[in-house]
């Protein structure tokens, strides 16, 4: 267990430190003079109209609902694929039914409407 | 004797030693084709427009990544005085960071024996390499979201808001479109799946290696045209836009937190490339198994995949225009969802039938 996540453990902190060290240098090396209109938000030159964090309409937040159903449902399949062949004609069979209840709901979505885009 | 694989319990300060030495030559070299592969871009994307692309640094330009990064380095690292502090800091490294660490599991070679160890030339052999693969490449998106909210900036908002749209749009054709690999392989460690392709071709054409490329065409398609969604590339660029959102989620962004965006582009690029050479084309086993080429060593194979496949992305980014917002989603849920759910169903007959 530890053999495998070791590396990795030691990768992200290598990362991670590579990051935050350029970062930090630049920081004290760079020019820092900042002013009210440097720090202004970007506008297109534009004094800055209001603030970006408003009531904002997401449009596709149906989507993004599907997106965490089928997501899930796509996680089943990987076990299942790594079984497939041992499990053989049933294992595929038992797949079958459950895209198939997959595609009814796929369907039903698409005949809704969900999945356009105004 | 046969050789013993190389363990934390066997050996640890072998075990860690060498593991060092793989972790900073893969990093070292990321890190370098990172800094090539914009050098690299902007010249193969000046000459397919009628452009020489830098000249001016060196040969050819060839030390413009370098000057381009002290330029960076150098500059003033600005922080709006809207923004919210914590995650605007944040952002860039949340979104290098897990692009770095995916190539930990992609192995460049066949294993190697030392002092009577077997030592896989790979950071790390993990049994699921391919989900830890796709939990990090999800991971990234974070970042974008994170930097378009936190810069409090209109461009900023609307790029992060564009790339998980994109995201759920995507993510789902390109999980789908790999699972066909492993009811063939029926295993999700690399090192094993790049072991299995290096097998006879459908068992009888001998001189041919068994490239799941050529068992999974479509499957091929669809996770180079996802992949492409997944890291933002042209003709997906849409949370970057710099024709419509200045330049998106990294508006606000100066200094050396556009430079980890910018890096994080092309090592996400790199490690898209290596996925897909690791999963459909042999990884690092030679095009055919003939004695000269079984000769060159799996890296030099490996990145001759991953810069074929990089120079067919920036091919691409010449070629094609923008897709438009609607189109894109439609694209990803209505044509390359059912296409990707089509083959799963499609392997399984054939494997079930012979």
């Amino acid at each position: 267990m530890l053999d495998s996540y070791l590396p990795i453990l030691t990768l992200i902190i290598i990362a991670l430190g590579f990051s935050v060290a350029v970062i930090v240098l630049s920081r004290l090396v760079g020019e820092n003079k900042p002013s009210a209109v440097k720090l202004a938000p970007y506008e297109c030159g534009m004094p800055p109209v209001g603030s970006a964090h408003e009531q904002f309409s997401i449009k596709f937040y149906i989507i993004a609902m599907l997106f965490i159903v089928f997501d899930i449902e796509v996680v089943f399949m990987y076990p299942w694929a790594v079984m497939f062949k041992r499990l053989g004609l049933f294992g595929f069979m038992e797949m079958g039914v459950f895209i198939l209840i997959l595609l009814v709901g796929y369907a039903y979505v698409w005949k809704k409407g969900a999945l356009e885009w105004e | 004797m046969t050789p013993e694989m190389l363990s934390l319990s066997n050996s640890p300060g072998l075990f860690v030693g060498i593991m060092l030495v793989k972790i900073l030559v893969v990093f070292g070299v990321t890190m370098l084709i990172v800094a090539y592969a914009t050098w690299c871009e902007r010249k193969v994307i000046g000459h397919m427009q009628t452009r020489l692309g830098p000249m001016r640094t060196g040969w050819h330009g060839l030390l413009q990544p370098i000057a381009d990064g002290i330029k960076l380095f150098f500059k003033e690292d600005l922080i709006p005085s809207e923004s919210t502090k914590v995650p605007f800091l944040l952002a860039p490294m949340m979104i290098l960071v897990p692009a770095l660490i995916t190539v930990a599991v992609i192995p460049f070679g066949p294993d190697i024996s030392v002092g009577g160890f077997l030592i896989p030339q790979q950071i790390t052999d993990l049994n699921i390499g391919v989900l830890y693969i796709l939990a990090f490449a999800g991971l990234g998106i974070y970042g974008i979201v994170l930097a378009g909210w936190a810069s409090n900036s209109k461009y900023s908002l609307l790029g992060g808001v564009r790339a998980s749209a994109q995201m759920i749009s995507y993510e789902l054709a390109a999980g789908v479109s790999i699972i066909a690999i492993f009811m063939l392989s029926e295993t999700l460690s690399l090192r094993e799946i790049v072991f299995l392709q290096q097998q006879d071709l459908w068992g009888v054409c001998s001189f041919v290696p068994n490239w799941y490329v050529f068992t999974q065409p479509l499957a091929f398609c669809l996770f180079i045209i996802t992949g492409l969604a997944e890291i933002n590339r042209t003709p997906f660029d849409m949370p970057e836009a710099e024709s419509e959102l200045v330049s998106g989620f990294c508006t606000e962004y100066s200094s050396m937190k556009y430079a980890l965006f910018f890096m994080a582009e092309y090592a996400n690029m790199i490690v898209i490339a290596a996925i897909a050479a690791t999963l459909f084309l042999g990884g690092w086993s030679a095009p055919l198994n003939i004695g000269i080429f079984t000769m060159i060593p799996g890296f030099v194979w490996l990145l001759l995949k991953i810069f074929s496949m990089m120079f067919f992305f920036m091919w691409l980014r010449a070629t094609f225009p923008r897709v438009r917002y609607d189109q894109l989603m439609r694209l990803g849920w209505k044509v390359l969802l059912p296409l990707a759910l089509a083959n799963v169903v499609i392997t399984g007959l054939v494997v079930v039938i012979f």
